[in-house]
Parts: structure tokens; sequence; C-alpha cells
């Protein structure tokens, strides 16, 4: 067996990780991007802009306010101390945030686009149709943005298993908590384990291939989501 | 209960404004009639409270909609109402099935007023159920947008140029289907229109728009044979005439049209039930005028008339001559050195020749 158990913890972790973002994400992500999608509200540039952050901005750098923010004296620290929940960093809830962070547009903008692009007149025509707003989101908006949904999906679950410098920064290195596999190869190749970091460094190119080859190789719809 | 819409509203958008006060009949078709950017699609998205800008007061049949000096709005979904887009608007994601019965299943079962199984013999869907919307032709999708909307219970149906992205030969595909809906459903139609041969051809009243104002509100006949309205279908200017069927000359293929004061005109027409009204539409370019009655001439329908006034045409070479035959309303475009050898003035008798009828249904 190439992979060592703490590979497999790594990996395990990496999955759950990808897993509960992605869906934590879709849940907050879609009323935001619907917001985005439909707002005539001067603030929507702002929001965007915020939401578009975490493209440009060095990894440290979102790593370093959450590690701020979610410390004692932080934000986010104060209010989960005082519902009781201690502070996040060095903990998988706090990778949780962070990759909520990381990944939000990745996920937010092809659902805004997919919105978009389903435009005013199907929404119209259910309304004329006796659909109320929530009825005509579900029965109308999502099945017609449903590739925008699973791009969404399918990017915000590839790039939270991508996740580097932010897990560093808030998450730093303990197995089967925060040490995922972009972590655990780097440590390999700390210790100069070249053929460990192989397996995880070409396991994670395989992945990825796959992952964009699912979404380029889907027929009619290309991702559009920058 | 009153049965009638009464709408006052106004939207005001940079560059357009829309001010209108309508009372209107709460039964048979009501076409609203105007050039492009007349307004006549964002009243009847007002209408169907789809228009965000729109203001005023909006009653239909006795039920207000609308009325902004109470605060009151209903929002689109609760206007008993349906709505045939001119782009069909099908959802692409359910089969024309699930397209008919998307607003059928949200109504409750005792106020529903159209089967399925009608609506889908009424527009000629059968053969097309379990197809996408995206494998329609355009006449197939607006004959199933039309089903889509009757199936929704509407009170009224408002149509917003259902015909203008068809070709000729889908329009006459169709328009047979709009007048089962006319002459087998008692549901209120508002239909917008810029085509007056759609408009001769369904509507009982007819309203025309001009920049955003109404020019003119009234019975279709009446509205269509007033000078001032017919220069604005310029070349098209023309009436609507309604008669019963009369007895057929299978020899020659002609129909006699009974019209009022025991007139009648000839047209070619297979036979029909003596006594079914028909409806057609004679052009002002196609009626001449003699003072006495031509007898010796290929034109079959010459009609006693009186003048009843005059216009200036769209061509300055021209005039629009309105004539009474006993009741029956039409026009003559003649050339003004006509109108002045025949000395044609307000009350005098001539002689209309009518060289083209065109039946209408």
């Amino acid at each position: 067996m190439p992979l060592s158990a703490a590979d497999l913890t790594a990996i395990r972790l990496t999955l759950e990780l990808a897993t509960l973002t992605t869906l934590l994400l879709l849940l907050l992500g879609m009323p935001l991007a619907w917001w985005l999608a439909r707002t005539r509200s001067r603030l929507k540039g702002v929001v965007g802009a915020v939401v578009a952050l975490p493209l440009v901005l060095p990894p440290t750098v979102i790593g370093f306010y959450l590690l701020l923010s979610m410390g004692p004296n932080g934000a986010i620290g104060g209010l989960t101390q005082a519902l009781g929940l201690g502070t996040l960093p060095f903990s998988f809830a706090g990778l949780v945030v962070g990759s909520l962070v990381y990944s939000l547009p990745f996920v937010v903008q092809p659902l805004q686009n997919a919105f978009e692009a389903v435009g005013d007149g199907p929404l119209e025509a259910a309304a004329t149709l006796r659909a109320s707003p929530w009825d005509r989101f579900f029965s109308v908006v999502l099945p017609l943005a449903r590739p925008g949904v699973v791009t969404a999906a399918i990017l915000g679950f590839a790039h939270t298993v991508g996740e580097f410098g932010v897990v560093l920064m808030i998450g730093g290195n303990i197995p089967g908590k925060t040490r995922v596999v972009s972590v655990q190869l780097f440590d390999h190749v700390e210790a100069m384990e070249y053929a460990q970091a192989h397996w995880l460094a070409g396991g994670m190119l395989l992945f990825s291939f796959l992952i964009l080859l699912a979404l380029y190789g889907r027929r009619q719809h290309r991702p559009r989501w920058s | 209960m009153s049965d009638v819409i009464e709408a006052r509203l106004r939207v005001a958008y940079p560059g357009f404004s829309l001010d209108t006060e309508l009372r209107l009949p709460g039964r048979g078709v009501t076409a609203l009639f105007g050039a492009s950017g007349s307004g006549k699609t964002t009243w009847l998205r007002c209408v169907a409270g789809l228009e965000r800008g729109c203001r005023g007061v909006l009653q239909v049949g006795g039920e207000t909609w609308q009325d902004d000096g109470r605060g009151l709005f209903v929002p689109a979904h609760r206007r008993p109402l349906g709505y045939v887009f001119q782009d069909a608007r099908l959802f692409e994601h359910l089969d024309v099935r699930g397209n008919l019965l998307y607003g059928f299943k949200r109504v409750a079962a005792a106020q529903r007023r159209v089967g399925l199984e009608q609506a889908v013999e009424l527009l000629g869907l059968g053969a097309l159920l379990e197809r996408r919307p995206a494998h329609l032709s355009g006449g197939e999708r607006q004959r199933v947008g039309i089903a889509r909307a009757l199936l929704s219970a509407p009170r009224v149906l408002l149509m917003d140029e259902p015909l203008a992205a068809l070709d000729h030969r889908r329009k006459q595909d169709i328009l047979p289907y709009l007048e089962r809906l006319h002459d087998e459903l008692d549901i209120p139609v508002l239909y917008v229109s810029h085509a007056p041969d759609e408009v001769a051809r369904l509507a009982d009243h007819l309203v025309v728009l001009e920049a955003g104002r109404v020019i003119a509100s009234g019975p279709l006949q009446d509205t269509l044979a007033r000078l001032d309205l017919s220069l604005a279908l310029d070349a098209d200017a023309g009436v609507v005439v309604e008669g019963r069927a009369g007895a057929h000359d299978a020899d020659y293929g002609l129909l006699r049209l009974e019209l009022p004061g025991a007139l009648h005109l000839k047209v070619a027409h297979d036979a029909m039930a003596p006594g079914r009204p028909l409806r057609c539409r004679v052009l002002a370019r196609d009626v001449s005028l003699s003072l006495e009655e031509p007898r010796d001439t290929s034109i079959l329908n010459r009609l006693p008339v009186r003048v009843v006034d005059e216009a200036p045409a769209e061509q300055p070479a021209h005039v629009l001559v309105r004539l009474d035959a006993a009741g029956t309303p039409l026009l003559a475009r003649i050339t003004r050195y006509s109108r002045d050898r025949l000395e044609v003035h307000p009350g005098k008798a001539l002689w209309a020749q009518v060289k083209a009828v065109a039946v209408l249904a």
C-alpha cells in the first residue's frame, strides 16, 4: 500500500471538509447569488466585489485576517466564546469557516451567472400562472439554472480540496483535525519522502483533471464562473 | 356584478409616458391597436401586474387589482388572468404537458374552467404533449402558450401580439384557433396588435393608442370607419362589414352576404349555413364611386350609399370619403379630382363599387 494511514486520514479529512463546505456554500450562496442577480441596489457592486476578493487575495492574507478575527480578541472569536464554543483556530470547524470564505466566489459567481441567464421571461410567465415568488424559484429558476448549480458545486468542492495557505494559517497541522492532503503533501516534501509525495501529488493532479473534464466535457453548458 | 374592465393607468419612464383611461367591455375581444412604441404592451403588462412603475386604478369584473390611492396592489400571481407572450415563454425544462399543467395545478379544482383535454383539443396539441419546447415550431409554441394560459382559469385573457413572431402561413394556421376561443369560450380577451388584418378579423372592440395616449375606444365597426383614425392606418384604411350568410351560387362559387337594409354583397366563399354571421374587410382603396348605378362593369358589388363626410388621405391627391350603406359604414379612397367632378358632399347619394371583399372568418 503506497499510501500510509496518515495519508488516508488526510484524504478522508479533506473530503469531509470539501463536502461540508460545498453543501454550506450552496445553502448560503444561493440567496446571496439570487440577490446579486436580481437586485437594482447600489450595494450590488460593493457586495459583488467583496464576494470576488478571495479570487485575487493571497490565501495567506485571508488566513491571517481569519486567524485574528476567530482568535480570542476577534469578532468571530468573541461570538463563538459567548456561545460557549471556544475559539475556532486550529479546529476542524475553523477550517470549515475558512473554506467558506476561501471558496465563496467559486460557488456564488456561477450561481449568479446562471440566475441572470434565466432572465425575467420565465419568471413573469410563472407569475401569470399563479406561482408565488418562492414557488417560482423552486419550480422555474432552480431547474433552469441546474447546470450552473452543478458547476458551482464542482468548483466549490475542487477549490476547497486545493486549499493550502488558509489551512496553514488557521488550522495548523493537526493529524485527523486539520491536516488536509495539501498540508500532508507539504510535510512529505519537507521530510524528503518524494515517493509518498508523488502518490499524493499525482492523485491531486488526476482528481483536478477529472473534475475539469467533468465540467468542460458536459455538452452545451460551458462554465462561466468569472 | 359589473362585467367591465376599468383602467386608469399611468407609467412614466425617461423618454416614454403612458396615460390612459379606459372602460372596456367584459366580454368579447378588445384589440389594443397602435404602432410599436405606442405603449400597448406596457399597458397590457400593467393590467397583468408585471410593470413595476405602473400607477393608477384597475378594476376587472368588479374586483380591484390596483388602487394606489388606497395602497392596494394585487401581485401578478394573485390576479386570475392568463397571459400569452409574444415569444410564448414556455418553460424549457418541462415538456408540453408539464407546461400546460403548470398553471392548472396551481388553481383550486373548483375554480378550473377549462380541462386539459378540452384545451388540448381546442388548440390541436394532442400529438405534441410529450415534446420539449425546443422541438416545437413557432406556431406550435404559441398554441401551447395559449392553452397554458387558458388552463390557469383566467377571468380575462391577455394576448401580447401572439402572432407577431410568425410568418404569414403560421399566422393563418393559428387564427382559426383564436376564432374558436372567441366563439366557444366566454372569456374576455385583451388583444395587443399592430396588424390591422388581425384586429379586423378578431376584435369586437377597438382601442387605438398613439404615443401612450388613447385616441379612440369603441365598437370595432364604428371605430374603424372614423376618418381621423383611418389616417393612422394609411394604406390599410378600411372597414369591417358584418353580415349574415345567404344563398350560395355553386356554379360560380359565390356566397351572398346579407347586409342591413336589404343590401347584399357577393363574396367568393364556400357555402355556409344561412344566417351565420360573417365578417368581411373592405379596404378604402378598393371602393370607387359613381353617380349612376354602373351596369356594364366587371365589378360585381354595387351598393347605394350616402356620403357622411370626408377627410384628407395620407397622399395629397386623395381624399377618404365616409359612406353609409343603409347602416353599414364604408370608406372610399378617391382622388380629389374625382371628388370635385362628382361634387361629393355630405348627404349626397352615390353608388359605391366594391372591387374586393376579403372574408375574415
